[in-house]
C-alpha cells in the first residue's frame, strides 16, 4: 500500500477521533458508528468475511491515532476477533467484538455444542456483540454470557464474563488453538503497542504545551534546560516507540504475523514501547506538577492509558522473556542474524 | 484535554530493500572467515581504537570502502543504504575498521559537498581504495560542546594560509594522511558567533604540525593533542567556503550522529554475554534481563535505518539523527552494566572478561564524542519549540 493511502486513512481516522470527547467516560457509541461506517472496526478482516480486507500496517495508522485521541472505543480488540472468527471460517457479526483464548469446557448438546467458562479481564464485554473464545481445539462466537463489570487502570471496561450456554454449530469452528493462539497474541501485541505509540505522542505533546504555558519564577518553565532536558528524554523514548510500532506492523505486513522476523520485531515494539510508557508517564506528571495528579486534570486519561496498555497483551518483562530466551537458544552467533531478521 | 500534535520526530520506519540482501551475505561471510583465521580479534570500539590499514585495503579491495563516492572518483556510486549494510555488519562482528572509518563516513561525503574538483580528483580514489585516512580536528582546550569558540586562527597569507592553535581529542591524527581543521577565518562576530569559521585539510607532516598523545583509559593511544605553530596550509586546501566552515560541520555531525556505531560499539560484548549464558542452566531472570537489551537493540536499529532511508531521499533529518545518538549511547552505555549483573561467573577462556573490560573502560567516551547528550537535547528542545 501506498504512503499516500496510509496518510489519508490516518486524516479519515484522525478526523474521527477528534470530533469526541477526549475526556468523555464509558463506550463512544457516536464514533463507534461513524469507524464502523467508515469501515475500520473490522479493517484487517479479510473482504471475503465481511472486513476492510486491508494490511496490518493500514490498521496500525488508525490505532495509532486511536491512542493518540484515548478514543473509547473497543477497535482493536474488534479487529482482532473479527481476524480469529474469519481465519476460522465464521462471519464476524456487526458492532464491537472480544477474543479471548480460553481452555473452556465444551460438550455436545443436541443439534449445538454447550459451552462453559469464565473469563477475566474481557475488554468492553457489556458492549461486545459478540466474544471469540479460542479453545484448544476451536473458535466459538459467544453472544449470551453474564457480565461482571472490571475496569483497567485508565477505567476501560476488563470485565469478568461467565458463559454457561449452547450454541448453534455456525458459531463454532474447528481451529488448532496452538497455531492460532499463538498469532493471536502477537496480532493483540502489535495492535497494542500502536496504541500506546499514538498515547506515547499525546502525551509528550500535552507536557510540551503544559511547558510553555505554565509560567514560574517569571518565565515559562519550558525555557529552563532541566525542564528541556527531560522532555528531550521523553522524546527518545516516543521516537523509538513510534518507530518501533511502524517497523514492526510493517514487517508483518510483508512478511507474515509468524515469520521468525515479525515475531522478534512485534515482540521488541511491545516491550520498548511498554518501556517507554513509564518513562514518559513519569516525565509528563513531574513536568505537570500536583495537577497533574489530580483526577480534574485530564493528563491521567493519557497516563493511567499508558499504565494499562504497558501491561496488557504482554508486558515489557513478558515480551522482553520470550526474546531473552529466543536469544539464548540461538546462542551467540544467532543473535545478529534475529537482529536483522537473515 | 485536547489533543497537542507535535512535529515529526522520526522519519517513517522503512525496510532495508532486498537488493542489498546479498551484499549482506558476502560480508558477513567475509568477516567471519577472517576471525575464523585469527586476523583480529573482535573487539569494543573497533571504529575508533581497531585501526589495521591492511584489513581497511581489503576491504577496499572488496568494494567496501568509500562506497557512496562515484564511479568517477574510484568510488562505487552505491547509495547509503548498502553501505550502512556493510557497515553495520563491520561493527557488529566488532571489526578493526578505524584507520578509514572518519575518511569514508565524513570526509568523503563533505569532499563531495564542499571539495573542488581537484580535491576529489585528489582525495576521493584514494579514500575509496582505502588508503587515504583523515582525523578530524574540532575541539579545543578551551572548546568542548560550544564548538563555535574555537581560536584556532587562520590567517591568509601568499597563496594560502597560516594556521596557529592547539586542537585535541583528536583521534588517529598520528597515524592519518591528512587533519580536518576547524579554525577561524575571520574575526569572531559577536551578532553571528557561526560566522568567520572554516575548514582546512592539513598535511600532519607540515612544518609547524606536533602530534602529541593523549592516552585514554584503556592506555591506548587513539586521542591526540594537534599543535599547529604558522603551520602554510595552500589555498587548494581550504575546504568549502570560507567562513562557511560551521555548517559544513555541523552538517557532517548530522550524518555521523544517527549511525549504527551509535549502538553497535559493545556489541561484541552482548554476543559474548549471550555465550556465557547459553552455555549454562537457562535462568528466567537472565533470559528477560538479555532480552531487555536485545529488544531495545531492535529498536535502535530500526530508527538508525530510518534516518538513513531519510538521508538517502536527501533529506536532512538532524532532529532524528539528535534523538538516535542521545538514546543509541545511553543504551551503549547500560550494556557493559547489564553484562555485569547478568553474568555473575564468567566461564574461563572466553572473550567475556576481555571485553568487559573494554567496554567499561570506554563507556564514558559514548555519550560525551560527536555532541555530548546534554548537547544533543538541546537540539530536540529546540525541534520540540521548547526554545
Amino acid at each position: 500500500m501506498t504512503a499516500d493511502v496510509r496518510a489519508s486513512v490516518r486524516e479519515v481516522a484522525a478526523s474521527i477521533f477528534a470530533a469526541a470527547d477526549m475526556n468523555g467516560d464509558g463506550f463512544d457509541a457516536t464514533s463507534w458508528n461513524r469507524l464502523e461506517a467508515a469501515g475500520f472496526t473490522l479493517l484487517t478482516v479479510p473482504s471475503d468475511a465481511g472486513g476492510g480486507g486491508a494490511d496490518l500496517d493500514l490498521a496500525a495508522a488508525v490505532l495509532f491515532e486511536a491512542g493518540a485521541r484515548a478514543a473509547r472505543v473497543p477497535l482493536a480488540e474488534t479487529d482482532l476477533a473479527g481476524w480469529l472468527l474469519a481465519v476460522a471460517g465464521l462471519t464476524p457479526p456487526a458492532g464491537p467484538l472480544a477474543a479471548v483464548e480460553h481452555d473452556a469446557d465444551i460438550s455436545r448438546s443436541g443439534d449445538g455444542w454447550r459451552i462453559r467458562a469464565e473469563l477475566t479481564g474481557v475488554p468492553w464485554a457489556d458492549r461486545a456483540a459478540g466474544i471469540a473464545v479460542l479453545t484448544p481445539r476451536s473458535v466459538v462466537l459467544v453472544d449470551s454470557y453474564r457480565v461482571t463489570p472490571g475496569r483497567n487502570l485508565a477505567g476501560e471496561p476488563r470485565d469478568t464474563v461467565v458463559i454457561d450456554g449452547v450454541v448453534g454449530g455456525d458459531a463454532i469452528a474447528v481451529a488448532d488453538g496452538t497455531v492460532l493462539g499463538h498469532e493471536l497474541r502477537l496480532r493483540a501485541a502489535l495492535a497494542r503497542t500502536q496504541l500506546l505509540a499514538g498515547a506515547l505522542q499525546a502525551t509528550l505533546g500535552a507536557a510540551v504545551r503544559y511547558a510553555g504555558e505554565r509560567v514560574q519564577f517569571g518565565r515559562p518553565i519550558a525555557s529552563f534546560q532541566v525542564i528541556q532536558q527531560a522532555l528531550a528524554l521523553a522524546a527518545g523514548e516516543v521516537a523509538a516507540a513510534r518507530v518501533a510500532a511502524e517497523a514492526a506492523a510493517g514487517s508483518a505486513t510483508r512478511a507474515s504475523v509468524t515469520a521468525e522476523a515479525s515475531v522478534t520485531a512485534i515482540a521488541s515494539a511491545k516491550a520498548r514501547a511498554s518501556e517507554a510508557a513509564g518513562t514518559v508517564a513519569s516525565i509528563a506528571h513531574q513536568v505537570h506538577g500536583a495537577i497533574g495528579f489530580t483526577r480534574e486534570h485530564h493528563l491521567g486519561v493519557l497516563t493511567t492509558r499508558l499504565w494499562a496498555w504497558r501491561d496488557e497483551d504482554g508486558s515489557d518483562a513478558y515480551w522482553n522473556g520470550v526474546i531473552g530466551a529466543r536469544a539464548l537458544s540461538l546462542g551467540p552467533a544467532g543473535l545478529w542474524p534475529m537482529l536483522t531478521g537473515t | 484535554m485536547t489533543y497537542d500534535p507535535l512535529p515529526d520526530l522520526m522519519p517513517p520506519a522503512v525496510p532495508l530493500p532486498d537488493e542489498v540482501a546479498s551484499l549482506r551475505g558476502e560480508v558477513r561471510a567475509f568477516v567471519a572467515g577472517q576471525i575464523r583465521g585469527g586476523a583480529w580479534q573482535p573487539r569494543v570500539d573497533g571504529w575508533l581504537s581497531g585501526w589495521n590499514p591492511q584489513f581497511s585495503k581489503e576491504l577496499a579491495a572488496r568494494g567496501w570502502v568509500g562506497m557512496a563516492i562515484p564511479e568517477e572518483y574510484g568510488g562505487h556510486g552505491a547509495g547509503a543504504l548498502a553501505r550502512y549494510v556493510v557497515i553495520e555488519e563491520l561493527l557488529a562482528a566488532g571489526a578493526p575498521v578505524a584507520a578509514h572509518w572518519m575518511a569514508d563516513r565524513q570526509i568523503a561525503p563533505a569532499l563531495l559537498r564542499h571539495g573542488t574538483e581537484a580535491q576529489r580528483a585528489e582525495f576521493l580514489p584514494r579514500i575509496a581504495a582505502g588508503e587515504f585516512f583523515a582525523a578530524v580536528a574540532l575541539s579545543e582546550p578551551d572548546t568542548g560542546s560550544d564548538l563555535a569558540s574555537v581560536r584556532t586562527r587562520a590567517v591568509p597569507a601568499a597563496d594560502g594560509w597560516r594556521l596557529t592553535g592547539t586542537k585535541i581529542w583528536t583521534s588517529g591524527a598520528h597515524r592519518a594522511d591528512a587533519i580536518f581543521v576547524l579554525a577561524r577565518s575571520a574575526p569572531a562576530d559577536a551578532h553571528d558567533r557561526h560566522a568567520g569559521l572554516s575548514q582546512f585539510i592539513v598535511d600532519p607532516k607540515a612544518p609547524g604540525v606536533q602530534v602529541r598523545p593523549i592516552p585514554i583509559l584503556t592506555g591506548s593511544h587513539d586521542f591526540n593533542e594537534v599543535v599547529l605553530e604558522d603551520v602554510f596550509v595552500p589555498a587548494g586546501r581550504l575546504l568549502g567556503e570560507p567562513g562557511g566552515g560551521w555548517r559544513q560541520v555541523t552538517s557532517e555531525l548530522a550524518y555521523e550522529r544517527s549511525g549504527p556505531e551509535r549502538f553497535l560499539s559493545t556489541f561484541p560484548l552482548l554476543v559474548a554475554l549471550v555465550g556465557e549464558l547459553a552455555a549454562g542452566d537457562t535462568d528466567p531472570t537472565a533470559a528477560a534481563g538479555v532480552g531487555a537489551l536485545v529488544t531495545r537493540l531492535w529498536t535502535l536499529r530500526q530508527m538508525s535505518v530510518s534516518v538513513a532511508a531519510a538521508l538517502e531521499a536527501g533529506e536532512a533529518p538532524a532532529l532524528a539523527a539528535a534523538l538516535v545518538k542521545d538514546v543509541g549511547t545511553r543504551f551503549e552505555s547500560t550494556i557493559a552494566e547489564a553484562a555485569r549483573q547478568l553474568c555473575a561467573k564468567p566461564g574461563p577462556g572466553g572473550d567475556f572478561s576481555r571485553l568487559l573490560a573494554d567496554a567499561v573502560l570506554h563507556s564514558p567516551a559514548f555519550t560525551l564524542r560527536g555532541g555530548t547528550n546534554e548537547v544533543l537535547r538541546g537540539i530536540v528542545a529546540r525541534g520540540l519549540g521548547l526554545r
